[in-house]
């Protein structure tokens, strides 16, 4: 092969590219291969191989090299079609995903308008304009689409609602305040695919006759927002969002940062200026939302799979997935797992195939998975068969949510995982329902006290009782799922709560306050590493800890060259 | 109105667009300084007590005057699990200065944000805006030390 000719270079430059110093290498890359195009694109979804370099042949074939550092010795290797870092899909991997909504990310330059409409891009708005809008809310309801954000209401249902509507102005918003921690899949799209996001609306604009798009998009994702800037002044040039004879305006707001403004009453308030609390729905916002204007909201991902359902049929892409759960899903999959990164697979697949097959995940070291962020719950690894789709992990004390997916691997603390989430769920409640506002925050004291060891059974029967009262007393899905984390642990690990209040003992050895840090001398070469490491002086020169010093940073642990250090249960060693 | 903030005008005084007059003012001056709170309202119309109450509900914007390097720590659930709290108190211990706060001379302010979108490289921080991932103790030394004389 090294005979083939290189036409192309392509570079992944999305932000986990970036961060991982894709610029450096685009540029030396750029520098060294003289008459080559060398160009960025987005994302492929293997952030652990990343930065990532892909050669394009003169025959068509592709050549990708993984983890490139921006040194010479890595670009030779490249620019001759070296055998060396080369990187390909691992095979189980392969074999269990279905490329749709992402099929162009990475493939593509996402500032070029050509790049997306040489690869059957804006042919899904074609077809649309070519049918009537009843028909293409009907095509959107056939194919069994189901909202993306989390929700899970089905799209079509809900366009129906916005054209029903009589009235001059109707607004659509996409909802791309992608704020669960760990979760990465809008961001991603919007980057690598800009322009597919906004075919879905444009679609949707004439389905349901919206006069005004939003997007409001998270001010934390600097290059999406850049990438969509960039599409959406190429529509405005192609004319393609003129529909119906009138020119559509298509706004971008950036969101300042509050987890509350993803539900969509939330969200309105915010575009308009005010604070992002809910209100009480009726009226939903099909019938008043922004500004009073029949208004509807769809998720990035929603909207990335219109373009897909009009170009090649409801048919074909209810074929796809389970009963009632229809098309492919993405996940972020991150956390204790080798081969961390965006995937997309058909529903109905199960959890073992996500995180073993194409995580790459090690079986004996995984304990659960977390899915739906802190508003999800975990699921333990005994139930990793469990088909992914909308119904099935509900059934769990979980939900699908928006795509974040963690694994848990087993040297975490369930209940230190579980106070995480509800600190930051106690922070981001807005504070409108008391039942949100206050329990949320006196289950988070209670949790801090449990991991500090000060914890009484009877706190975590008052866990039990609060949650399911925080879901009834609160008017948004913040309050409502936000005890879900608790409740689950508690269900699936009580052990671990019990063994926290009643033998001050944190299996996993990760709560600090239950724990000493502990010199095994036998193994120990007496380097004295750890004693110059100890930021706090608290190892003697004779290879003591003085575990009312110590801080249990980890420090020593980290940089012992013998692995001699070990956190173990308080008291244990005197 | 003070010349100082005349970009508002740019903005467009329809009262839904406080956030992002408050955003073009955070981009400008880093903060949200009580002058440029005057400014607003009295751009938009809008009583000053208002426009306070908008700003403190949104964890974006910052009322305190950052240093001229943002460390920005990620504590994501991916960052989270992979030991998020010990980066902070890391950083904490080499910058004395606790997240939310700015160093006496302005080099450094330190903040945790919810996440960052890098999960897959956690543990990650961005330093104005350019993230690092896979953080231990010796990176973010080295790391500290490159900004350090900057």
């Amino acid at each position: 092969m090294s005979q083939e000719k290189i036409k192309k270079i392509r570079v992944g430059v999305a932000s986990c590219g970036v961060a991982a110093g894709a610029d450096a290498v685009l540029e030396l890359l750029r520098s060294r291969a003289e008459s080559i195009p060398v160009e960025g694109t987005g994302c492929l979804g293997h952030c652990y191989a990343e930065p990532m370099v892909e050669v394009l042949l003169d025959n068509g074939d592709s050549v990708f090299y993984r983890n490139v550092k921006a040194e010479d010795g890595y670009i030779d290797n490249i620019l001759s079609l070296g055998e060396k870092d080369r990187f390909e899909v691992p095979p189980a991997r392969k074999a269990k995903e279905l490329i749709k909504v992402l099929a162009l990310a990475g493939r593509i330059d996402p500032t070029r308008f050509e790049d997306y409409t040489e690869n059957g891009g804006y042919e899904g708005l074609k077809r649309a304009l070519s049918m009537t809008p009843v028909e293409v809310v009907n095509e959107v309801k056939l194919s069994g689409l189901r909202g993306r954000g989390g929700g899970g209401f089905p799209t079509g249902t809900k366009w129906s609602f916005l054209a029903a509507k009589d009235t001059p102005e109707k607004i659509l918003i996409c909802n791309a305040d992608e704020g669960d921690p760990g979760a990465f899949m809008d961001r991603s799209l919007m980057e690598s695919v800009p322009h597919q996001v906004l075919e879905g609306m444009l679609i949707a604009a004439y389905a349901t006759g919206a006069t005004k798009l939003f997007i409001y998009c998270r001010a934390e994702y600097p290059m999406a927002i850049r990438h969509l800037k960039i599409a959406i002044s190429q529509i405005y040039e192609h004319k393609l969002n003129v529909i119906n004879g009138r020119e559509l305006e298509i706004i971008i707001k950036e969101g300042a940062g509050a987890f509350v403004c993803g539900e969509e009453t939330a969200l309105i308030a915010s575009l308009e200026g005010q604070r992002g609390t809910p209100r009480f729905r009726p009226p939903f916002p099909t019938d008043s939302g922004w500004k009073g204007y029949p208004s509807m909201i769809n998720n990035v991902e929603t909207f990335g799979n219109v373009p897909l359902i009009l170009r090649e049929g409801a048919a074909a892409f209810a074929a796809i997935g389970t009963e009632g759960s229809k098309g492919t899903k993405l996940f972020a999959l991150a956390g204790d797992l080798k081969n961390p990164g965006l995937v997309e697979v058909p529903m109905g697949t199960t959890l073992r195939e996500i995180v073993f097959d194409i995580g790459g995940a090690d079986p004996d070291k995984v304990k659960a998975v977390q899915t739906g962020g802190p508003s999800g719950g975990c699921i333990p690894v005994e139930l990793f068969d469990t088909p992914v789709d909308y119904d099935s992990l509900k059934k769990l004390g979980a939900i699908m949510g928006s795509g974040g997916m963690i694994v848990i691997g087993k040297d975490r603390c369930m209940v230190e995982t579980a106070r995480y989430f509800l600190d930051f769920t106690h922070r981001e409640s807005c504070g409108k329902c008391t039942f949100c506002r206050v329990g949320t925050t006196r289950m988070f004291e209670t949790l801090e006290r449990i991991v500090a060891g000060k914890g009484e059974m009877a706190d975590l029967e008052f866990l039990e009782d609060i949650g399911p009262k925080i879901r009834m007393g609160s008017l948004c899905g913040l309050g409502q799922t936000a005890p879900n984390p608790v409740l689950a642990t508690l269900r699936y690990y009580r052990h671990e709560y019990e063994a926290h209040v009643k033998d001050h003992q944190c299996e996993a050895l990760q709560c600090s306050a239950l724990v000493d840090m502990h010199i095994d001398k036998s193994n120990c070469i007496k380097c004295k590493l750890c004693v110059k490491t100890c930021p706090v002086g608290a190892i003697s020169d004779d290879l003591v800890i003085d575990n009312e010093k110590c801080t249990r940073c980890n420090a020593c642990k980290d940089v012992c060259p013998k692995k001699t250090i070990h956190r173990v249960k308080k008291g244990s060693i005197q | 109105m003070d010349q100082k903030y005349a970009f508002l005008e740019k903005v467009g005084k329809e009262p839904s667009n406080l956030i992002k007059g408050l955003q073009a003012v955070q981009g400008a001056e880093g903060y949200v300084s009580d002058e440029s709170i005057a400014a607003i309202s009295e751009y938009f119309g809008i009583p000053a007590v208002e426009v306070e109450g908008v700003l403190s509900f949104y964890a974006q914007f910052k009322r305190v005057k950052p240093g001229k390097y943002k460390i920005a720590i990620c504590d994501g659930t991916a960052c989270h699990i992979k030991g998020s709290t010990q980066v902070g108190e890391w950083l904490s211990r080499e910058l004395g200065i606790q997240s939310g706060e700015t160093d006496a001379r302005g080099h450094f302010s330190l903040e945790t944000v919810a996440c960052l979108g890098c999960c897959s490289l956690a543990p990650v921080m961005s330093v104005n805006g350019r993230v690092y991932g896979k953080l231990d103790r010796k990176s973010i030394v080295k790391i500290l030390k490159e900004y350090e004389n900057k």
